[in-house]
């Protein structure tokens, strides 16, 4: 298989690849890792006529934490490069679960994490990951930089809010304002597969308990669903049995699975709340409560 | 290296040939290829190295992977013109004139394949990790190796093989 005929560009600069995509209208894709793209081309689901690679401009690679404690994505840090990464392990628990479960060692030796927001699969890991972080994509066109929250950035399945001359430049986890905790449980037939089931769940304590609870699913829906009633009832309180099994009900009722070959809606939506409570059990808040309640 | 394309005609103009230059397993190479060319036909079809095996086509298999920059990747999956200015190594890139990589001895030292289709991309994928870990254990071979399948095997010597090449060269080391 190979895809439709297409111009190539592989510009040096952000300012020449967003002329390229102003002048290449709605039929020009920018070209990152290329790890959903290129497949969708060879199947003829994508037939851009214009294609900006954007491998060759440079400082575009990055993840790095400013002095805020906000941890900022560039358009070409590949999966990998978090994978491996030491300064996701310890601060970022959520996305550092996340990096190892997306797609396979060699889809994440090339594909990129924005890529994959952009791509806006329903079955794509980072979004869930990203809108559980309440994170956003930094966007850049002709007119300069704006942010997009993510959670107003993925508008429906493989749909986002770019415009034709915006290139995704860098996704952005804003600071904590609490200790993080949580983490990403993904199911899957076997290494590689789209996801049956995936659950992201970020949350922050302080001494009181819970200051800030997101939880978002993948997979079990027409595209990624953020469980806000789940992440409210975690929200200004401690974290005990009783709260996880709380969002754990309610997360489960947020998920729309569909019955498939990966399995029945029921098991899905069974999966999304064993998912909230595995998670949720295992952070060092909840074991902390666990203690304080034997103690007592 | 030559390469036949269909005329598209009128449109010519706008599908333009594009030169490259690349180099595999250490040789430099230059090519004019269609930008929609895929990399595992260039190097298939256009360099003529056949170890790349073409699987399932569709990003799944690993069968087609090859190392670009070091970095393991699916040759299916990535455009041949992407490789424009840097290195690709392939299976046949392993072995020297004389004697065999110590990732092929420890195939053949622990019978680490039957059919051989996936051979040279687990061969590939093992040697990205071995550059990156030089003593991994054997979860971390199968987690390695997790992008590519074997329908032979069973994977049992595939990560024995691995484990033998990665002491012979800690012993090289």
């Amino acid at each position: 298989m190979f895809p439709s005929r297409f111009r190539y560009e592989a510009p040096r600069t952000l300012a020449e690849a967003i002329g390229l995509l102003a002048d290449g209208g709605d039929y020009a894709k920018v070209l990152a890792g290329g790890q959903s793209l290129v497949p969708m081309m060879k199947l003829r689901f994508a037939s851009p006529e214009l294609i900006v690679d954007i491998n060759n401009v440079p400082g575009l690679a990055y993840h790095r934490a400013d002095p805020d404690g906000s941890l900022h994505i560039g358009a070409l840090c590949r999966h990998a490069d978090l994978e491996f990464s030491n300064l996701l392990q310890g601060t970022q628990p959520t996305m550092a679960a996340a990096a190892p479960l997306v797609a396979d060692p060699l889809v994440r030796n090339r594909g990129t994490l924005v890529g994959s927001l952009c791509h806006a699969d329903p079955q794509g890991d980072w979004a869930s990951v990203l809108l559980a972080l309440g994170g956003s994509v930094i966007a850049q066109g002709p007119g300069g930089r704006r942010a997009i929250p993510l959670a107003e950035f993925v508008t429906g399945p493989f749909q986002n809010v770019l415009s034709h001359d915006e290139i995704a430049v860098e996704a952005v986890v804003p600071p904590a304002t609490g200790i993080r905790a949580g983490g990403y449980l993904k199911l899957e037939r076997r290494v590689g597969d789209f996801a049956t089931v995936g659950v992201a769940v970020a949350i922050e304590t302080s001494g009181s308990g819970v200051v800030r609870a997101g939880i978002a699913l993948t997979g079990v829906g027409g595209s990624t669903i953020g469980a806000t009633d789940a992440a409210a009832a975690l929200t200004g309180k401690p974290l005990t049995a009783g709260s996880i099994a709380e969002a754990a009900e309610l997360a489960a009722a947020a998920a729309r699975p569909r019955t498939d070959h990966r399995g029945s809606a029921e098991y899905k939506r069974h999966l999304v709340s064993v998912f909230v409570t595995r998670i949720l059990g295992g952070t060092a808040a909840a074991s902390t409560e666990a203690n304080a309640e034997r103690a007592a | 290296m030559t390469m036949v394309f269909d005329d598209p005609g009128e449109t010519a103009e706008e599908f333009p040939v594009r030169k490259i230059r690349f180099s595999i397993n250490g040789k430099k190479k230059m090519a004019e290829i269609e930008p929609r060319l895929l990399l595992a036909d260039l190097i298939r079809r256009g360099a003529g190295l056949t170890g790349t095996h073409r699987g399932c086509d569709t990003t799944n298999c690993g069968a087609c992977t090859v190392l670009v920059d070091g970095r393991a990747i699916k040759s299916c999956t990535m455009l041949a013109v992407q490789v424009d200015g840097r290195e690709v190594t392939t299976v046949e890139g392993l072995a020297s004139a004389s004697e065999l990589h110590p990732i092929q001895e420890g195939f053949r030292q622990e019978h680490g394949l039957q059919c051989g289709f996936c051979t040279p991309g687990m061969m590939m994928a093992a040697k990205d990790l071995l550059d990156r870990n030089p003593d991994p254990t054997e979860e971390d071979v199968r987690w390695a190796l997790s992008g590519n399948l074997c329908r032979c095997t069973g994977y049992q010597n595939i990560v024995k093989s691995v484990l033998w090449a990665a002491e012979k060269l800690r012993a090289e080391a």
